[in-house]
């Protein structure tokens, strides 16, 4: 027989307790070895069982600790986390997470995300960097300076495909989607000179 | 779904107090307030307001995921779309974006210059293409309609074109909340931002809502329209 992963859920709902395990139950890779309604005992928890899984509502977790969830695990033993979202979570605090499984998934979705999440026990994207690259800031001025994707691609020696990737992560991290906007953004930022500007 | 949406036995002032956003539908079918008890149907005939359409704006602007199907849409009576589209753009054009670039340019004047210049550069490049993007449309595509609803189809225009050119005009309202809320430096102003940002917000759902009915209303009936009068 396959390993049997162990799994401690987090949760104040029982109708999301109850719902989880029987989505759960039936599968004999899972099994559920703790259920607990607060973070309180979940340390203790955590050393006893030495589960593989904590499912846990990061909401549960104090607001100040939320944002730190490696801090908060680093005296026990690995574990892969979960998060149970049943209302809106900042997508910074998700981040830290192994995986999210969310209201709508079915019994099939929750199992290819917890295989997945076991599979690469890293958290789902570690780098969010929303500072621009030094070839994104080429980039970026280049666009402002009202130049065509072709003219950029030819000038910074890379494949307009390249060039249309880089102005999707600029466009993504600064929020800003038209050309003026950018020659704007350009300008706030001191990245061109207004006589740069057509 | 079906359930909530609004019928014209239903009372006016009800429709109001259901999506308060509606307010800003009645001067644009030429409504006067002061309507008392009145239902739908007997304001838009007194207005001589299709009934059907007036219902089908109503609906769209309230329940996000509404739109009418093939059956509900052929059944509306679309003289009124003309009419009320034209007035939404002279809303747009004259009030909302007359009132975003008055503040904006309290603001512009504040900052250093070279920050403001650069602003209000910004927002009067983005007006005269709202400018641009209207007139196209009530010079070449509203007139075309007129014709066909009338039974005279044009030989040279058709709904196609339109809808190749359809350009968007909210990526820059979007830009400019961020701009206002994460990029100008000068800390001041602080009032008059969230004016605009207020406004921008709401001028960004109606005008998504306009571009709405626009692509999936206005265009689906043309094309109808220009296979019957083949």
């Amino acid at each position: 027989m396959s390993k049997s992963y162990k799994i401690i859920v987090v949760e104040s709902s029982p109708l999301l307790v109850a719902g989880l395990k029987h989505m759960l139950s039936g599968h004999l890779s899972y099994d559920v070895v703790a259920v607990l309604e607060s973070t309180e005992k979940l340390h203790d928890k955590l050393i006893s069982l030495k589960p593989d899984i904590i499912i846990i509502n990061p909401l549960l977790i104090d607001y100040a600790k939320r944002f730190m969830l490696k801090s908060m695990l680093l005296k026990t033993p690995p574990v892969v986390c979960i998060a149970l979202v049943s209302a809106y979570v900042e997508p910074v605090v998700l981040k830290q997470y192994h995986g999210v499984i969310g209201l709508e998934d079915g019994k099939q979705k929750i199992e290819t995300k917890l295989r997945e999440a076991l599979q690469n026990d890293r958290p789902n994207e570690q780098k969010d960097n929303y500072e621009l690259s030094d070839r994104e800031r080429d980039v970026l001025i280049a666009v402002a300076k009202g130049k065509m994707n072709k003219e950029i691609a030819d000038q910074l020696h890379i494949s307009i495909h390249t060039v249309i990737s880089h102005r999707k992560n600029i466009s993504r991290k600064t929020g800003i989607k038209s050309v003026s906007g950018l020659t704007v953004y350009a300008l706030l930022n001191n990245m061109i000179d207004e006589r740069e500007v057509k | 779904m079906k359930a909530f949406i609004f019928t014209e036995k239903m009372k006016l002032s009800d429709l109001l107090s259901v999506n308060h956003h509606l307010i800003l539908m009645i001067p644009r079918f030429g409504i006067e307030f002061g309507f008392g008890e009145k239902n739908v149907k007997e304001i838009c005939e007194k207005y001589n307001i299709s009934t059907s359409f007036f219902l089908l704006v109503c609906n769209v602007y309230t329940y996000d995921d509404y739109l009418p199907d093939k059956k509900a849409l052929l059944a509306t009576d679309m003289r009124s779309l003309i009419p009320f589209l034209s007035a939404s753009h002279d809303y747009y054009l004259n009030e909302r974006l007359q009132f975003i670039e008055s503040y904006l340019f309290k603001i512009a004047d504040n900052c250093e210059s070279k920050y403001g210049d650069t602003l209000k550069r910004f927002f009067s490049g983005y007006k005269q293409k709202v400018v641009d993007h209207f007139e196209y449309e009530e010079k070449t595509v509203f007139p075309y309609i007129d014709a066909l609803q009338m039974g005279k189809p044009s030989k040279s225009y058709n709904i196609n074109q339109f809808q190749s050119i359809h350009s968007n005009i909210e990526d820059e309202l979007s830009d400019l909340t961020n701009i206002l809320i994460k990029y100008l430096p000068c800390n001041l102003m602080t009032k008059e931002r969230v004016m605009i940002l207020n406004e921008i917000f709401h001028l960004s759902d109606d005008l998504n809502k306009h571009s709405l009915i626009e692509e999936k209303i206005l265009i689906p009936y043309v094309e109808f329209l220009e296979k019957d009068n083949i």
